[in-house]
């Protein structure tokens, strides 16, 4: 066998091939390009009866679902097609953040959430939906529960989003597991208390780990869970007159207390597990106990992809020194100004996040999918109290109980409770969460992360001291 | 071999007894020029913009009233910052240490997978059933798509629950009657290790197939002549194979090393350059800086440094490549 | 088992593939079959421990391609178990879900980005280098390393003014700027190609032609094109695969209707329920063009990869 001489052959018949491929798309690229012409003359393209619009959105649950329903609904009513582009959270960001602020046009509609609305919209880069909003009467905008819309608001009090799902966090743990043990889970329980219980559900079924806590670094990922802790044990990022805090006793005693009960009790590859590692652990019952997103509840308490459904039960979020700990988040659609449809766009926008929606979600997909936590009518469906019995209560609750404004014990100088709302806390609080994520990995210390992370937010506070 | 020599060496000769008139140097020329004046528009302008942008305060976050080159407006910066950012990247310890993260990844991706590349060619220089087809199978990891490859080991590979290795080690120790074998969560562990073993088993069949082109370019009957004299088969290797290698290896070193520089896309996928630091090399860490923190200014001088650094290692690479064809030229 | 000599030149020659003289033809045949000698002293052989060696390490390195395809064909409850279960049955279903999930656009863009481009860099290459070996300008070296420096300058320091201004040009999420920079990408490798291809061609013929008076495109159609075309499809093919698997470029540039097939990649960084299946099928498929086109022409992967220094 001549390994040449094959080869050489096989050489031949590629060329020849190749070359008549290339023949035939250089005449489908002349016409592929004039026809697909990229962002700019594609978006100016609009006005006609057959549009559409780009959306960019984060790769959750319920995101997924309305790329499934929208063809069949949406489209078929309005003549509008829809092309999704679905992300992770962190590329997500990456690219919807390139894009707005660089005025790139490439999307129409896009996810955003409750930290970049209030940042872009003084900026200039979003465009406003009040006017949307309001002048549509079956819309009912004033249904959308108010520290929502305070969330997704401008300087100037008009909205620059409008919520998809809205979520706080909560503890959810398995019911039966607990019976089983001989536990019993207060309504709100204590840090203090969790990490008791993480201990004695280790091992509960073979494999199984107390709790699942995020570790992935992000501001939006570890953070997420791990501000609140800080919050509710005296932490905070900034006093009021952004002097740093990151290296306080209370905010070091809040990481230590976190990374310690992860590390002992918690998921495997706890450093690399986002919200949904930590969703995969919990429905596939390798996990107890789960402090994260309310919304979460849907996904756990559908059986088709969870094999805990109807095993959950839930509770407030654990506290120490504050009396709820909750954080506050919507998944909201933004309009880049850069957009030439915005009718389009914005009809697109109403419709996913109006009352008709949720209904259809609920008809078609089933009720515990239903995009939640944004309208007060949503928790009076009876298909949806029924369905969401076991935590729609709670989250309403939760979601209502909660004040970005004054989430720990001492004022803050920004509104938000898992996030400083300032363009340099991305950045800030990604970089201190990489130490982090690493003292969870077993590499690095806990104060050494936060030593660190001093020394960046006193730099970033230096620029807002008067 | 020596066909590529005799033609540049006669072809040489020939221009230098063609010179002649200004027209017929043009005309030589003029083949030339579209593909050299593309190439200089579409590579080197980008880099007088990223030098124009290392010197501004450009926070992507905070919109200034500058525009960047007027006339032609790419955007809006907020201030002159003369040298400031490159003092930033200079005293920054988090690109120290991508520095050090891009030298270990590199270097350890480049050695390892030369050595067992070296080890795979010398066995396929030699005849075996099957031989053609091994070296079939063995180039398939190398024609994986590379984001395809990360993708594959992150999660069926090192997934810690559901991952191969897990799984194997698993099923070798309920085979001896364990309730469950160890739980190993290489990312996470061996986070260095596991973006350098998927990187090794990409390139390994690169270095494997240029090594072996080395061998199989070997004289015969030196080898022959040996054996004749009684030289053991290490011996052989150790004195003739080799040194003959020498500049195979060379060149498998240096190609491996232009390529695994850039690494970009398994860091990106397999460990978004954690757990804290422990990955992120500096394509990624320029990257953070431009896309997660906007400092487009800083992330410009990041860049221009890294290109005078690429350029300094580069001359040293491109002498040694050309004194591969030197010595091509030589024999 | 070998091809003939001749027989390659025959398949080599073209319409009416003479060569323009018998001298000429014989120094081509004579030098085609030197080029050939050192294949023909066969390589000695390895006992049953070598081939054992061997064919474990080979093993070793295709297992995870094995594990990829196999995956791939499971269900994704099959493909999730921990011990794995290889001898679950198989299924198509992972395949299905890609096209559900429509990854039709991003496989055409692709091979629209890679195709066209390598058109393009062969339209430019191929009379570069001709001018770079055939005819030589002067101080053809440096012109040579200033194409090949340019391959080392680190791609992520462009990216930014590449983003700017690509932006500014209105070709954001346009195919055209993914051609164009992969042209470039591209254009060195295939000069030190095609220059080393090139130069193989016999000088004695060149030179025999021109005194037979046979004008330049006649040259160029019956001497230097049949000796250069294997070099143009390994060229092609190395700058196909470049292109197509290039990521950090098309994943920055390209948004709704450009995304290339590494793009599609992205959304499974982080896995969301069971996924593994599918993730398999994709990474097979998107895989699929540039493992055939690679197995089909091992040698010149190793030359295109090296550029050119090693045959």
């Amino acid at each position: 066998m001549n390994l040449k001489a094959q080869s050489r052959r096989l050489a031949v018949t590629a060329a020849f091939g190749m070359a008549s491929v290339l023949a035939l798309t250089s005449c489908a690229g002349a016409g592929g390009g004039s026809s697909s012409d990229g962002g700019a003359s594609g978006a100016s393209g609009g006005g006609g009866g057959a549009q559409s619009i780009n959306v960019l959105m984060v790769g959750n649950p319920q995101m997924t679902d309305i790329q499934k329903i929208t063809a069949e609904t949406f489209t078929k009513d309005t003549g509008i097609t829809v092309n999704y582009t679905v992300l992770p959270e962190n590329e997500l960001r990456d690219k919807v953040t390139q894009d707005v602020a660089n005025q790139g046009g490439q999307y129409d509609v896009a996810t955003v959430g409750m930290y970049e609305i209030p940042i872009w919209a003084k900026n200039g880069w979003l465009h406003e939906l009040d006017s949307y909003a309001k002048a549509d009467a079956n819309y009912d905008y004033a249904d959308v529960l108010p520290s929502i819309v305070k969330g997704l608001s401008g300087e100037d009090g008009k909205a620059y989003g409008l919520p998809f799902y809205g979520e706080s966090s909560f503890l959810m743990y398995r019911k039966d597991i607990f019976a089983e043990k001989g536990l019993t889970m207060p309504e709100r329980p204590t840090w203090t208390q969790v990490a008791d219980f993480a201990a004695k559900l280790d091992g509960a079924k073979p494999g199984m780990k107390g709790i699942c806590l995020r570790g992935l670094p992000g501001w939006g990922e570890v953070f997420a869970p791990l501000t609140t802790v800080v919050n509710t044990m005296g932490g905070t990022w900034f006093t009021q007159d952004w002097k740093a805090q990151v290296n306080s006793p209370e905010f070091t005693k809040a990481v230590n207390f976190y990374v310690d009960l992860v590390k002992a009790h918690g998921e495997p590859g706890a450093g690399q597990a986002g919200f949904t590692e930590c969703l995969n652990a919990m429905s596939q019952e390798k996990v107890a106990m789960w402090y994260d997103a309310t919304s979460a509840a849907g996904s756990l308490e559908d059986a088709a992809v969870s094999k805990v459904a109807g095993k959950v039960g839930y509770a407030y979020a654990p506290v120490e020194a504050t009396k709820a700990s909750g954080w506050l988040w919507a998944w909201a659609w933004a309009m880049p100004k850069t957009t030439k449809k915005a009718d389009a766009a914005a009809k697109f926008i109403l419709w996913s996040t109006s009352k008709d929606y949720e209904k259809l979600v609920g008809e078609k997909l089933g009720w515990p999918r239903v995009p939640s936590g944004k309208r007060a009518s949503t928790y009076a469906i009876p298909e949806y109290k029924a369905a969401a019995a076991a935590f729609g209560d709670i989250t309403l609750k939760s979601i209502e109980e909660v004040d970005p404004a004054n989430p720990g014990v001492q004022p803050r100088p920004t509104v938000g409770i898992q996030f400083v709302t300032i363009p340099e806390f991305a950045d800030l609080g990604t970089k201190v969460s990489q130490d982090i994520s690493a003292a969870i990995s077993g590499s690095g210390t806990v104060e050494q992360a936060l030593a660190n992370g001093q020394k960046l937010a006193e730099e970033v506070a230096k620029k807002y001291q008067k | 071999m020596t066909a590529l020599a005799d033609g540049a060496v006669d072809t040489e000769v020939a221009a230098l007894a063609h010179r002649s008139t200004a027209a017929q140097r043009m005309r030589r020329r003029a083949p030339l020029l579209p593909a050299l004046i593309f190439t200089i528009i579409i590579t080197q302008l980008p880099f007088l913009v990223t030098i124009g942008i290392s010197v501004l305060n450009w926070n992507v976050l905070r919109p200034g009233d500058n525009a960047f080159l007027p006339g032609v407006e790419l955007g809006k910066y907020e201030s002159f910052a003369g040298i400031s950012n490159y003092v930033t990247v200079f005293t920054d310890n988090r690109l120290r240490h991508a520095v050090m993260n891009t030298i270990v990844l590199t270097a350890s991706a480049v050695l390892v997978s030369v050595v067992i590349g070296l080890l795979l060619a010398v066995l396929l220089d030699r005849r075996f059933p099957g031989r053609g087809l091994a070296r079939t199978l063995l180039i398939a990891p190398f024609l994986v798509m590379p984001v395809a490859a990360a993708l594959l080991w992150k999660h069926a590979l090192y997934n810690p629950d559901y991952g191969l290795f897990n799984g194997v080690l698993n099923w070798i120790w309920q085979l001896f009657g364990a309730e469950q074998g160890p739980i190993i969560e290489w990312v996470t562990n061996m986070p260095m290790t596991a973006v350098v073993a998927a990187l090794v088993w990409q390139w390994t069949p690169f270095m494997m197939l240029i090594l072996l082109a080395g061998l199989q370019a070997q004289p015969g009957d030196i080898i022959e002549a040996a054996k004749v004299d009684g030289a053991s088969g290490w011996q052989t290797f150790r004195f003739l194979t080799l040194p003959h290698l020498r500049q195979y290896l060379e060149l498998s070193v240096l190609l491996g090393s232009i390529y695994l520089l850039q690494t970009f896309d398994a860091v990106f996928t397999i460990t978004q350059g954690g757990p804290g630091t422990a990955t992120t090399n500096l394509p990624y860490e320029i990257y953070l800086t431009m896309f997660r923190k906007y400092e487009y200014g800083e992330a410009a001088a990041a860049g221009v440094v890294v290109v005078i650094g690429t350029i300094i290692v580069a001359t040293f690479a491109l002498r040694t490549i050309s004194s591969l064809f030197r010595e091509e030229v030589g024999r | 088992m070998n091809a003939p000599p001749t027989g390659s030149l025959a398949r080599h020659g073209g319409p009416g593939g003479a060569p323009p003289s018998a001298a000429a033809a014989r120094g081509l045949m004579r030098r085609l079959r030197r080029a050939k000698e050192p294949e023909q002293g066969l390589a000695p052989r390895g006992g049953p421990l070598w081939a054992t060696l061997a064919w474990g390490l080979t093993l070793m390195f295709f297992a995870p391609v094995a594990w990829m395809v196999l995956t791939s064909l499971h269900t994704e409850a099959d493909a999730a178990t921990n011990p794995p279960s290889p001898l679950a049955s198989l299924t198509l279903n992972g395949y299905r879900e890609l096209f559900r999930r429509g990854v039709e656009p991003y496989l055409i863009n692709s091979a629209m980005a890679s195709l066209v481009s390598t058109a393009l860099v062969l339209a430019l290459a191929i009379p570069a280098a001709y001018a770079l070996s055939i005819k030589p300008v002067e101080k053809w070296t440096d012109v040579m390393f200033f194409f090949l420096s340019t391959k080392f300058l680190p791609a992520i320091a462009a990216l930014l003014p590449v983003y700017l201004i690509v932006k500014k040009i209105g070709l954001l999420d346009n195919i055209w700027a993914l051609i164009i920079l992969y042209t470039a990408m591209n254009l060195p490798i295939a000069i030190w190609m095609m220059r080393s291809f090139l130069a193989e061609v016999p000088r004695e013929i060149l030179e025999a032609a021109e005194v037979d008076g046979a004008g330049l495109l006649r040259v160029l159609t019956l001497i230097v094109w049949p000796i250069s075309m294997p070099g143009v499809a390994a060229t092609a093919l190395i700058c196909f695969i470049f292109s197509w698997n290039e990521f950090m470029l098309a994943v920055n540039l390209t948004g709704v209707r450009a995304g290339t097939a590494p793009v599609f990649l992205v959304g499974f960084i982080t896995s969301e329920g069971l996924f593994l299946a599918q993730l398999c099928a994709a990474a097979t498929l998107l895989s699929l063009p540039v493992l055939l086109a690679g197995w089909a022409a091992q040698d010149k992967l190793v030359r295109g990869l090296s550029l050119g220094a090693v045959k």
